[in-house]
């Protein structure tokens, strides 16, 4: 090893143009993934305040009734398949790579034809607000007989684009699953086995196999619902001898697990952030890697306690009840391991930790809504009210986005060689996390009062804490301009990012910033530790120091 | 760069990484095999729940044809084991040989099932007994399809001066989906036409 083969000299990047063609380097694509699903964040975001907008008041008077139901449908619609699943294929495309010190994907061209399809798949879910009839609006779950009505009897409506986009989003998130798990399990560096793998890699292959797994089941009963809808089966029609729950059994198996597929690498996040800004080691790593998979496994088997009231039979009930509350033990075990984390530690408290700090906070209380949702009695007592929906954005905005965002702070100087600024970080961080709670936390006493969701107009007794929520969401709303200025102006002309700006452990801080485009090309270092060696002074790769010097000096030469 | 336990090969582009395609098809598979599951015991629930199982006029769905065809892909499969035998030997003619015999009777097994669709007094509407038929007996007869497609693109690149060198892994992929194409077929004809009471 010598200092004329390592590092090769950073290629240049090709300057912006790059970001707009079919390019086959996962970093170019993770951030292509990053920023489109952060446009259509700010679309889903947009349907989000009207429909806050309309329930700031008792009376139906911001839209019509069923322009409303098509607004709702296409809010859960666009921010899980067009938001949350690409940003976090995007954090994968980003992360995988660098952190097992691989050149790129397993599959290049296969990542390139991925990312591609999401643009493909959004154009056409967007246009149904054109079609006549409007968009969909059997909601973001799709139940027929409501989904396969079809009125005014188009053979291209809104819900038939809506089929066709979530079977394209679902062959691309096969596609990147298979190249994110292939990646993961056959080009990590030497000295890298499983058991020294970074916790994000874990929770991605966890999650990834879940989409392998779940995601056929929903694409079949896709396909299904797609010939009730337009070619006169009846797969779901009662009338015709079919079964209208056989659909949410479709659906639900796949997308109770793909909540987990959301959660899983946030947890990953969290795992990376908090040893990082506390100075200590992950506690318990081995157990914190392993019950990812514990999730997996019994988050394959819980999804019927979304079909409680569907009149599924008592003994599945009981059975679901159970599995689903087991799930509180390995996420649990989570939990206290970061808890065990930071305790005790030297905080540091940085915009990507409060944002975690947050996260899980938000998380934590999640969980205990969950808890109250899988027992039987409760959910039946509170299912289709606003308990569930405040439930749920605990999880996906309090804990999931938080923990997104999180991570975009962390590796911003990582990937764009620039650092964040602070200030308006820590602004951010603050509106988004007193705004999520002003906005969700209200939706759990309207549940239990037992206002439905899903409604334009509501009972005067309800007004109080809908125009708290209302408020809390446009905060959140607000929330998003600190986090765009800071984004836009550091990428340009923010401070210049060392390879390591936050002192933390693992292989993507030993590359420049930004990583050339082969990462370590050929001088892949070789892995002599487990990650998270904060304070314990042992080096994570051989001839550490050397690689570090070199870095330190190719920077002051800059 | 020594060091005391075993590790993986060092990452040098991906050139030097022949199996991922292999194992990227395995887990492709594994994945597709979940949207059979998912049609295999959606049309179960359907069937063990229906009250009128059989459309009017309908008794049954005769079993000898398909039963030949059955015979014809499970066959087929025996051909492709022998072409890859063929190939490892590097004897290329034969492997085409044989190749194309498993082409051609998977060609004939999708020529009996148009048949068979044809000669049908159902169609697909004709309640959940018809829609599922169709569905999963379509479904399959895609992946045939499929397969036989890339079979022919094998083929061709076998004419590749220097391209089979090396042991092809296109070849092993598309054999593997040729047995799961089969396995699929033997679990769909159980549950067709031998679990018809």
């Amino acid at each position: 090893m010598t200092s004329a083969t390592f590092p090769a000299d950073p290629k240049p990047p090709a300057g912006w143009s790059r970001y707009f063609g079919f390019s086959t380097d996962a970093k170019v694509i993770g951030i292509q993934y990053i920023v489109l699903a952060f446009f259509y964040f700010l679309v889903g975001g947009f349907l989000a305040m009207i429909i806050r907008g309309e329930l700031i008041t008792p009376a139906s008077d911001l839209v019509d009734r069923t322009v409303y139901n098509g607004i709702y449908t296409m809010h859960g619609t666009i921010m899980l398949f067009l938001f949350i699943f690409p940003v976090l294929n995007g954090l994968n495309n980003l992360l995988i790579p660098t952190m097992i010190g691989a050149p790129d994907m397993a599959f290049p061209r296969l990542n390139t034809a991925a990312f591609w399809l999401v643009p493909v798949f959004s154009l056409l879910l967007v246009s149904s607000f054109f079609v006549p009839g409007g968009p969909a609006a059997a909601g973001w779950w799709s139940y027929p007989p409501v989904s396969i009505q079809n009125p005014l009897g188009h053979f291209i409506n809104g819900e038939f684009l809506w089929i066709l986009a979530v079977a394209l989003s679902g062959i691309s998130s096969i596609m990147g699953a298979v190249n994110f798990v292939t990646t993961i399990l056959r080009m990590r560096a030497p000295g890298m086995t499983l058991f020294r793998m970074p916790v994000f890699c874990w929770t991605a292959l966890a999650a990834q196999s879940l989409q392998l797994i779940g995601l056929p089941a929903l694409t079949g009963g896709a396909i299904m619902l797609l010939m009730d809808l337009s070619f006169g089966t009846s797969f779901y029609r009662a009338e015709g001898g079919g079964d209208p729950v056989l659909y949410q059994h479709f659906f639900w198996f796949y997308s109770h697990p793909a909540v987990y597929v959301i959660i899983l690498p946030v947890f990953g996040i969290f795992s990376e952030i908090f040893p990082v800004y506390s100075r200590k080691p992950l506690f318990g790593y081995v157990y914190v890697a392993l019950a990812s998979f514990i999730i997996v496994g019994l988050g394959l088997v819980v999804w019927v306690h979304h079909m409680f009231p569907s009149g599924v039979s008592q003994w599945m009930r009981d059975l679901f009840m159970g599995t689903t509350m087991l799930i509180a033990v390995p996420t649990g075990v989570k939990v206290f391991a970061w808890l065990g984390t930071i305790w005790g530690g030297k905080l540091r408290l940085t915009t990507p930790m409060l944002f975690c700090l947050g996260g899980l906070f938000n998380f934590v209380f999640a969980g205990i809504t969950g808890i109250m949702l899988a027992t039987v009695p409760v959910d039946i007592h509170v299912s289709n009210t606003y308990f569930v929906v405040g439930h749920f954005h605990y999880v996906i905005y309090g804990a999931a986005v938080m923990g997104i965002f999180a991570a975009i702070y962390h590796w911003f100087p990582k990937f764009t060689g620039r650092m964040p600024y602070e200030g308006l970080g820590k602004l951010h961080c603050l509106l988004t996390f007193v705004g999520a709670n002003l906005n969700f936390l209200p939706m759990h006493p309207l549940g239990l009062m037992g206002m439905p969701r899903r409604v334009s107009s509501y009972d005067p007794e309800f007004t109080f804490w809908n125009v708290i929520a209302s408020l809390g969401a446009f905060l959140l709303g607000v929330s998003i301009i600190p986090f765009l200025l800071n984004m836009l102006s550091s990428w340009i002309r923010g401070p210049k990012a060392g390879h390591n700006p936050w002192n933390a452990i693992g292989l993507e801080w030993l590359l420049p910033s930004p990583p050339p485009v082969e990462n370590f090309e050929d001088e892949v270092p070789t892995v002599i530790s487990r990650p998270y060696g904060y304070g314990s002074g042992e080096p994570l790769v051989e001839h550490q120091e050397e690689i570090e010097r070199r870095l330190e000096l190719q920077e002051a030469t800059a | 760069m020594t060091s005391a336990i075993p590790t993986p090969a060092p990452a040098h582009g991906h050139s030097e990484h022949p199996k991922h395609n292999l194992t990227g098809f395995i887990i492709f598979l594994c994945s597709e095999s979940v949207i059979f599951l998912a049609f295999f015991s959606g049309y179960a629930i359907l069937k063990t729940s229906a009250l009128n199982w059989l459309p009017a006029g309908v008794d049954g769905l005769e079993w000898r044809t398909p039963l030949l065809n059955t015979v014809v892909l499970l066959s087929s499969s025996g051909a492709i084991v022998v072409a890859e035998h063929f190939k490892a030997k590097e004897k290329l003619w034969l492997f085409r040989g044989f190749w194309l015999l498993t082409m051609a009777m998977g060609a004939y097994f999708l020529y009996g099932q148009a048949v068979e669709w044809s000669g049908l007094k159902f169609g697909f509407t004709s309640g959940t007994f018809g829609g599922t038929f169709y569905l999963l007996t379509g479904f399959h007869g895609l992946h045939v399809a499929t397969g036989i497609l890339l079979m022919g693109i094998m083929l061709i690149k076998s004419f590749i001066p220097g391209n089979y060198d090396g042991g092809e892994q296109g070849v092993q992929a598309t054999s593997l989906f040729w047995h799961f194409v089969d396995v699929i077929w033997v679990v769909l004809f159980l549950l067709l036409y031998v679990w018809q009471a």
